[in-house]
């Protein structure tokens, strides 16, 4: 009981952060057609940035269990990002090939990999006493870390709030309706381009704030970003390329899995992962929900 | 032709001008360029991005550093056949998955079996040496025993040649298979796959074979790098070793069939002489290739082609004047 209890705590946990990056992955990747990788790139820049702030707030005599402000102002500081990946490179290759739009967001990875190195260094680094100071909870023999409840809590409110905006207020009626038919939107007096940046800005910081909200739990490493990558990218594939709900079951089977695995049979972690994922292209290439954007 | 004897002459020269260092640089070029020449099989001539081409860079090279570490076969040639073949075998298999996809859909499943490859090599720590990875002896070329040479003379000297050969073979090679009707027919799909198939063209099929044929060469690529490196770990199949793949190819232009080829010569050679003065060449490459993306889509033989044609522009329209 308390084994299946951590380790659904965990998963949950893995999840909840997963999904905030996929989410900005489908959401780019629904309204621009662009699967960003450098999605990824966002996530470590947040959790970097979010040590940064986090330190400083502590630093300066802040209260730890008060470090949700600094770590979601990183998070949002750094949506600045978007709009200059964005209208200064992505704008440029909407017209073309995919491979080309992957190849030029796999540049921003490799640009913001030595962004990186150059201001943090290569050292694995992590916040002070941030993660302890918000305690546990013991349920039924479990051991629960209290930040990680906190986590997954904000990570369902941000999923609601998206589900509202996208669904019910006027501009995600405009994103849905670039997304299915951009050149009826533009003619309809939508200019796509300003969708598009807010839509990408939007996009980064569900990465950033993934990135800087996980970092209280475990220690910043350069590979980071790349790493998340796959991850995020099996995410996306297994829900469905574009759709919310998608990375939403994605993210949580993800998350599970391999929460399971490093309980159970830990050889097994990422290869099961990969296995589903080509399982599921195989079987049902636009996901378990693609098409219902 | 003239460019052709030029490059012949100066890869034969090379080895006796160039510094040792230089010249050990080379191999790389050469493993990559017989890769890519494979990757661009796939990119270019059947319309077919893989990012997960260090997969068969890694095969080869793992069944390199198994045979002479593990089993001490130190045939060179005996090497290379059997990563061709496995590659060959493991492009089969997984290329019955991949081709029935295009575009994005196939990009991601290249990319999935690759990392599948990247995280077997990480957990079988007894078979692979997981993160470690696994030492590669120097083998024996043409079964001549060259273990007593020091290390640098024998890349610098009889390896250099072999590869220079087998570069030249596999360039060979692939300029006939590109030429042939297989070739043509991979680009006719390319272009309109519904017309290549209404003339009788199967298109899975010879996507598939399009597939394994670009596996082998990368396969052959792997085996011949693995003991230039003298080591083989995961990171080689890392997907963005396949990104770095696709980098090169596209920095000196895949639709030339010469294009990858100066790609990774130039690669390979501006990143040491980058990583010399910065340490953030990451950055500069990432800059580069953001360039190239968008501005020159043609990559360097694109823009060769176009200063070309401009000169010959302006000399022609000179001509008319006088």
């Amino acid at each position: 009981m308390a084994v299946l209890l951590n380790i659904l705590s965990s998963g949950v946990f893995n999840a909840s952060i997963l999904f905030l990056v996929a989410a900005g992955l489908q959401l780019v990747f629904g309204v621009q057609k662009v699967f960003n990788l450098a999605c990824g790139s966002f996530y470590a820049l947040g959790a970097y940035l979010g040590i940064t702030f986090v330190d400083a707030f502590t630093g300066a005599g802040g209260p730890p269990l008060l470090s949700f402000i600094p770590l979601l102002a990183a998070g949002v500081l750094l949506g600045a990002l978007g709009p200059l990946v964005e209208r200064g490179l992505l704008r440029f290759v909407y017209q073309r090939d995919e491979s080309f739009q992957l190849l030029l967001t796999f540049s921003v990875v490799l640009m913001f990999e030595d962004v990186i190195r150059f201001f943090w260094g290569t050292y694995p680094r992590s916040p002070k006493g941030v993660y302890l100071a918000f305690g546990t909870l013991h349920i039924g023999g479990a051991t629960i870390p209290v930040y990680n409840l906190l986590v997954i809590g904000a990570s369902v409110l941000i999923a609601s709030l998206m589900g509202y905006v996208l669904g019910k207020t006027r501009f995600g009626r405009i994103i849905r309706a670039t997304a299915s038919h951009s050149e009826m939107a533009q003619a309809l007096g939508i200019r796509s381009s300003v969708v598009y940046m807010k839509v990408f800005t939007l996009g980064t910081v569900l990465g950033t704030v993934g990135g800087a909200l996980v970092i209280p739990t475990t220690a910043a490493v350069s590979e980071m970003a790349v790493h998340l990558i796959v991850l995020a990218f099996a995410v996306v594939v297994i829900g469905g390329l574009g759709s919310m709900k998608g990375a939403f079951v994605g993210a949580l089977l993800v998350g599970l899995l391999k929460s399971v695995s490093i309980a159970v049979y830990p050889e097994l972690e990422m290869m099961l992962i990969y296995l589903i994922v080509i399982g599921v292209l195989v079987m049902k290439p636009q996901g378990l929900f693609g098409g219902t954007s | 032709m003239l460019l052709g004897i030029g490059f012949l002459l100066a890869a034969v020269v090379w080895p006796f001008v160039g510094k040792e260092y230089q010249v050990y640089l080379s191999l790389s070029f050469f493993s990559y360029s017989i890769a890519l020449l494979g990757l661009n099989l796939l990119f270019n001539y059947t319309g077919l991005i893989s990012f997960g081409h260090a997969l068969f860079l890694g095969i080869g090279g793992y069944t390199a550093a198994f045979m002479t570490h593990k089993y001490s076969i130190l045939s060179m040639e005996l090497i290379m056949v059997v990563a061709v073949l496995l590659s060959g075998l493991v492009a089969f298999l997984t290329g019955l998955i991949c081709v029935r996809y295009i575009k994005i859909y196939f990009a991601m499943l290249t990319l999935a079996f690759g990392m599948l490859f990247h995280s077997f090599l990480m957990k079988t720590y007894a078979l692979t040496g997981g993160d470690e990875g696994m030492h590669v002896t120097q083998p024996k070329l043409l079964s001549m025993d060259l273990s007593q040479m020091d290390k640098m003379s024998f890349f610098s000297g009889p390896y250099y040649f072999y590869s220079l050969v087998l570069f030249l073979a596999a360039a060979f090679l692939m300029w006939r298979i590109v030429h042939s009707h297989f070739g043509l027919s991979l680009q006719a799909i390319r272009d309109n796959p519904d017309k290549a198939e209404y003339l009788g063209v199967s298109i899975r099929r010879y996507r598939l074979y399009a597939f394994v044929i670009s596996g082998c060469f990368a396969g052959l690529g792997g085996a011949l790098m693995a003991p230039v490196t003298g080591h083989m770990d995961p990171a080689m199949v890392f997907w963005t070793h396949s990104g770095d793949m696709v980098f090169m190819a596209l920095l000196g232009g895949f639709s030339n069939f010469f294009g990858p080829m100066l790609g990774s010569l130039v690669f390979i050679f501006l990143r040491d002489a980058v990583s010399s003065f910065t340490e953030y060449w990451r950055f500069i490459f990432g800059a580069l290739l953001a360039a190239l993306v968008i501005l020159a889509p043609g990559g360097l033989m694109g823009l060769l082609g176009r200063a070309w044609a401009s000169l010959a522009g302006a000399r022609g329209s000179g001509e008319q004047a006088t």
